[in-house]
């Protein structure tokens, strides 16, 4: 791995960064040895696997503090999170689609005691028949279990979005866990450009000291977590949860503002591409959204009004944003990396759909669903959805709502 | 002796269902109560053994003196009656619930 420390230009605003060949898992690890957590609770599980192994070797060689818990099952890792986060530690774990299954009871735990823990999972579907490549739905899965979850489009941003993670996670009106996804091999094992912060000091300044408000090792203050919570408070404690969704929006653009200050890379709940005259619109997130832009910018030499927006904030859902660019198209497709069983259309497709009527949109809008268990997706196929939504802007019957891509009739 | 509080709100609580230490005296356990404990002045020797028995710390002493009962907190469960020391007719007495509430309305 050969790095070079550099700055933006002589005289740049922007702190020193290095630039390394990284793959996603080894990116998000950097993030996590800069951040130095207090606790990490590791079990591997493909393509996670070699994230927390490169985060492990930091242990082992002394660069961060964090006490390493090698737990016996996914369930474990993040019971071990949560009692970690509830003692007053500042702490994390890591998954993909099987552990995050089996860790499902506690992932809905650690939202409702509102414990700020971050956990990056790798994209993979979920078994059956087994799969070890990438699909959302693993994360999609769990969408209303009460954590904010960040898609990121390559290494770069599983980096960047991973150190945002903990501030947004961490802001008092918001104390909600934070997913930061991205997907399995595609990003998680390609070995990127990536520009990491040269400075640890500078990400552990920018993430700031970790202050617990209610902990329980707070002999001073003793607190009791995760108690009976019967008909007569459940639905009160579970309105506060709503409420750190309605203030989550705020933070995550501020911290995403800010960390633009320091690093040049700005982020934002969606990220507009080429849509300030976009007449057909492609919706994606995670490393698709590079590939529509590939395909975008070809479509655009040829003349042709597209463009793409992609989701980096998927909860909390960026409904009234994307239905302010989405209502200037003639045209829509969602481009789903999972099905949602039995409703038509994938489950980012019906999220905007139903923003869509509230926003009262007439745009035309189809599911294309793609990719499921690591199947390719190419520039060539995403020009073919911008071919039928050409039909559809010009005054073309919308034929089938859910639509494959990439599926072998 | 606490007040009857009116019952709190989601902006009024800690988040994630914390709880924070002695939150059971906001609790009204006296409407757990059948039976009643009575005071009855002119017998009581202000021993304090219903102080000191009381598991709910529901005797209120001023003055080393019984000065009344915690009817927010009393369950009722008639130990201070049941440990009066006092011979004969005791200094407190346990009435039904039910009879106190007629007593009081007329």
């Amino acid at each position: 791995m050969s790095t070079t420390a550099v700055s933006k230009g002589a005289g740049s605003k922007f702190t020193p960064h290095e630039i390394m060949g990284l793959s996603g898992n080894e990116a998000a690890a950097e993030a996590l040895k800069q951040v130095n957590p207090d606790v990490a609770a590791v079990f591997p599980i493909t393509p996670q696997t070699e994230l927390m192994h490169k985060f492990a070797e930091y242990v082992a060689n002394g660069a961060v503090d964090t006490e390493l818990i090698n737990v016996e099952s996914e369930h474990s890792a993040m019971s071990a999170t949560v009692g970690a986060s509830a003692a007053g530690a500042r702490a994390v774990t890591a998954t993909s689609a099987n552990g995050l299954a089996l860790m499902w009871e506690i992932v809905a735990i650690a939202s409702s005691l509102r414990l700020p823990i971050v956990m990056p999972v790798v994209n993979r579907a979920i078994s059956g028949p087994l799969n070890i490549h990438c699909d959302h739905s693993d994360t999609m899965g769990c969408r209303d279990l009460g954590w904010i979850q960040l898609y990121s489009e390559d290494s770069q941003e599983a980096y960047d979005n991973m150190i945002q993670a903990f501030r947004i996670a961490e802001d008092k009106s918001v104390m909600l866990p934070v997913m930061v996804t991205f997907d399995g091999f595609i990003i998680s094992h390609t070995m990127e450009r990536v520009e990491i912060i040269a400075d640890d000091g500078v990400v552990r300044k920018f993430v700031g000291e970790y202050k617990p408000e209610n902990y329980l090792l707070n002999a001073q203050h003793p607190v009791t977590y995760g108690p009976l919570d019967l008909p007569d408070w459940l639905f009160e404690h579970k309105r506060q949860e709503v409420q750190g969704f309605l203030n989550a929006p705020e933070v995550i653009k501020k911290v995403g503002r800010e960390y633009g200050q320091i690093t040049g890379r700005s982020y934002d709940l969606l990220e507009n591409y080429r849509m300030d005259d976009a007449e057909l619109a492609v919706v994606a997130l995670g490393s698709t959204a590079g590939t529509a832009k590939a395909a975008i910018d070809e479509l655009r030499d040829e003349g042709v009004k597209a463009g793409l927006v992609k989701i980096r904030c998927f909860r909390p859902f960026p409904g009234k944003e994307l239905c302010a660019t989405l209502g200037r198209c003639k045209a829509v497709s969602v481009m789903d990396r999972s099905f949602s069983f039995g409703l038509e259309g994938g489950p980012v497709f019906n999220e905007i759909r139903g923003a869509a009527y509230g926003a009262g949109l007439k745009v035309p809008m189809v599911s294309h669903i793609y990719g499921i268990g690591g199947r390719d997706i190419n520039v060539t196929q995403i020009r073919g959805i911008f071919e039928g939504l050409k039909k559809l802007a010009s005054g073309g019957r919308i034929e089938t709502v859910e639509n494959y891509v990439g599926l072998r009739e | 002796m606490a007040e009857v509080k009116k019952v709190k709100g989601w902006r009024d609580v800690a988040i994630g269902g914390l709880v924070e230490p002695g939150t059971s005296e906001q609790y009204n356990t006296g409407s757990w109560r059948t039976y009643r404990p009575v005071w009855h002045a002119d017998r009581c020797i202000h021993c304090l053994q219903c102080w000191a028995f009381c598991p709910d710390s529901s005797i209120v002493v001023k003055d080393e003196k019984f000065s009344g009962f915690d009817y927010y907190h009393c369950k009722g469960c008639g130990l201070c009656a049941k440990m009066c020391p006092v011979k004969g007719e005791k200094a407190i007495t346990m009435i039904l619930e039910t009879e106190a509430a007629k007593a009081e309305k007329k």
